[in-house]
């Protein structure tokens, strides 16, 4: 086995063995951002389209997942299927509004039609406005109940690890080097004959249906589907995510998913922490104002930090690597670009 | 007197209150194209610099006792050097980066700066009196109008066009232009481009902040009230056309008016209008309407 192998032989069986140790719907809630990052990460970090509008595609999922489960009682299987579907679909009439656009126009476009979304989404009769969808039953996939946590939690694991699976043949086959060649020189690429656009199309149009089995799943998982999932801020935490943890990389957004996720969750008592410690009171709002660290880490990040924890160490390894061994063959290098 | 079944009062007051949007927008939207041109930065956290504008206005008056003139004066004075530390610090690091990277920074500042507003003032809005000199309205006939809306139309134009006309007619605005198209030959040429940047910035920030101050009286003044804002400015300037600084005034003003007149025929699609004109603008001239393509 490669080294890589077993890193990921390792993870998996600490992933299987960790619902003992930790609480199975906050895993569960981190796997589903985990895949959230990762479907972002295909279009930013692979394509180099940032998309500031990716919420609209986990929202809507979301509250159209929720919606078939609770209301018209369509089985969880179905459920995450129209989830989907409705990513997908989001994702066919947005990117063909916007994929002409490049670079910054790009992410405005994708973020004003997202709002656009947002608003439909707070206008819209089934999604329970302000309140949000709510009660959105768990029910069974192939004869097992989901119930339990546990099992939930190995359903869950078991469809984000195969989307990370896809991912990775994505990004290693035909399709994702031409993306690949796409991102180092669009020009290039055209002049090579490549239809550019259609590529980022379907780039875009993967990463939006990936997004929404995101939303779907977690709409299962927590039972709920609120305004907070389409509204703008949840584009910027998946995009934080994929930047703290290394954009372009393949371990990177769930890296950065774990980081954020817990430091989401661990934010009040760290705050409260300050608080005594230091007794300045204001250190106890730091828990209800998590979009002040969150911004905080966004300066530091694109500041100081823009490979991200993978992208950093990874290439600080690489260098080490290099140096002990004094030609590294072409594949190799190309092995370790998409760590 | 009446049009579709809406009557002609109802249509005008709409319209106004359309018309004090668009001048929002178009103050908006030009400080965020005068930056975008020469810093080729989109710069998110505009919509904080707005809401600090309010925000400078409502602690002037409860802190210190500044009335509302003075805000109107210091406010923007603030809040751009504020933005041209934020520049010097922050953003004069990633001009040779790919441009996202400077939309991702200010985003980031966005979010501290909202969060740093909202950690000390909550997220109820903060109710601020229209100043005494303009709470009265004159009845025009056909409407009655209040004068303090008037005076932000006639302020903001002024502001507007009083910009383009340093942009396009003068010396300083035309060296700016040349930084915008070249600016290693216009340093050549001895115009210090670094500092250009960051006056700019400053500029931008303060037009903003004036933007802000005017809108204190009426809105809530809210640490939310700027980036719900500057989404809409995002459609705005995708509209206009990137850059385009007569573009962005003129789809500024007539986005509100849009906008006002869709508040007054189908209401419920009011929020949406503009993000609907953008996608239309998107498929038949993807370069914005007065945008170079």
């Amino acid at each position: 086995m490669t080294p890589r192998q077993t890193a990921y032989a390792v993870a998996l069986v600490a992933a299987l063995l960790l619902p003992l140790a930790v609480y199975p719907v906050f895993l569960m809630t981190l796997l589903c951002f985990a895949l959230f990052a990762c479907a972002f990460n295909l279009l930013f970090g692979f394509t180099n389209l940032l998309s500031f509008g990716h919420a609209a595609f986990f929202g809507w999922s979301a509250y159209v997942a929720g919606y078939v489960l609770a209301s018209l009682g369509w089985s969880t299987g179905l459920g995450l299927v129209a989830g989907t579907a409705v990513g997908a679909a989001l994702g066919l009439v947005i990117g063909a509004l916007v994929i002409r656009h490049q670079g910054i126009s790009f992410s405005m476009a994708t973020l004003a039609l997202s709002q656009m979304l947002y608003f439909f989404a707070e206008r819209a009769p089934f999604t329970g406005g302000e309140n949000g969808l709510q009660g959105v039953p768990r029910g069974s996939l192939f004869g097992l109940d989901l119930h339990s946590d546990m099992a939930l939690y190995y359903v869950v694991l078991a469809i984000a690890v195969a989307c990370y699976a896809l991912i990775m043949r994505v990004v290693s086959s035909p399709f994702g080097h031409v993306l690949q060649a796409i991102k180092e020189n669009e020009p290039r690429a055209r002049s090579l004959g490549y239809e550019v656009d259609r590529y980022k199309l379907v780039a875009f149009v993967l990463s939006a249906a990936l997004s929404g089995l995101a939303g779907a799943m977690k709409s299962v998982v927590l039972g709920f589907a609120t305004l907070t999932d389409v509204h703008w801020a949840t584009s910027g935490a998946v995009l934080l995510m994929v930047l703290v943890g290394g954009k372009g990389t393949l371990t990177g957004p769930v890296v950065g998913a774990v980081i954020m996720v817990w430091l989401d969750n661990r934010l009040v008592n760290f705050g409260n922490f300050l608080g005594r410690a230091t007794s300045i009171d204001w250190f106890n709002q730091l828990g209800r104002s998590v979009t002040m660290v969150t911004g905080l880490i966004f300066i530091v990040c694109v500041l100081a930090f823009r490979g991200g924890v993978v992208g950093n160490i990874a290439s600080h390894f690489l260098q080490r690597v290099r140096k002990s061994k004094p030609a590294p063959s072409r594949m190799e290098g190309a092995h370790a670009d998409s760590t | 007197m009446e049009i579709f079944g809406v009557p002609l009062e109802a249509i005008s007051g709409q319209l106004l209150l359309g018309l004090v949007n668009g001048s929002f927008y178009a103050m908006l939207s030009l400080g965020l194209a005068l930056i975008f041109g020469l810093l080729n930065v989109v710069n998110f956290a505009h919509g904080s610099f707005y809401m600090m504008g309010a925000f400078a206005a409502w602690i002037g008056l409860e802190y210190f006792g500044l009335n509302y003139w003075w805000m109107l004066l210091l406010g923007p004075l603030l809040v751009g050097v504020v933005g041209m530390i934020l520049e010097r610090s922050l953003l004069q690091w990633l001009y040779k980066l790919d441009h996202l990277y400077g939309m991702l920074l200010t985003f980031g500042v966005t979010l501290l700066l909202e969060g740093l507003f909202r950690s000390f003032y909550g997220v109820s809005g903060q109710r601020y009196a229209v100043p005494d000199l303009l709470s009265d309205s004159t009845d025009l006939g056909f409407i009655v109008l209040p004068d303090y809306r008037a005076w932000i139309v006639l302020s903001s134009l002024i502001v507007c066009l009083g910009t383009w006309f340093m942009i396009e007619k003068t010396q300083l605005g035309s060296s700016m232009r040349a930084g915008t198209e070249n600016s290693r030959l216009v340093e050549a040429f001895g115009i210090n481009v670094p500092l250009m940047r960051t006056l700019t910035f400053g500029f931008g920030a303060a037009l903003a902040a004036f933007a802000g101050v005017l809108a204190a009286p009426v809105v809530q003044v809210s640490p939310l009230m700027g980036s719900n804002l500057i989404i809409v400015v995002f459609a705005v300037v995708v509209i206009g056309g990137m850059g385009s600084i007569m573009g962005s005034i003129v789809a500024g003003i007539g986005l509100g008016i849009v906008e006002g007149l869709t508040r007054a025929f189908y209401p419920p699609g009011s929020a949406t209008v503009v993000f609907v004109v953008m996608a239309i603008v998107l498929l038949v001239r993807p370069a914005g309407l007065m945008g170079k393509s």
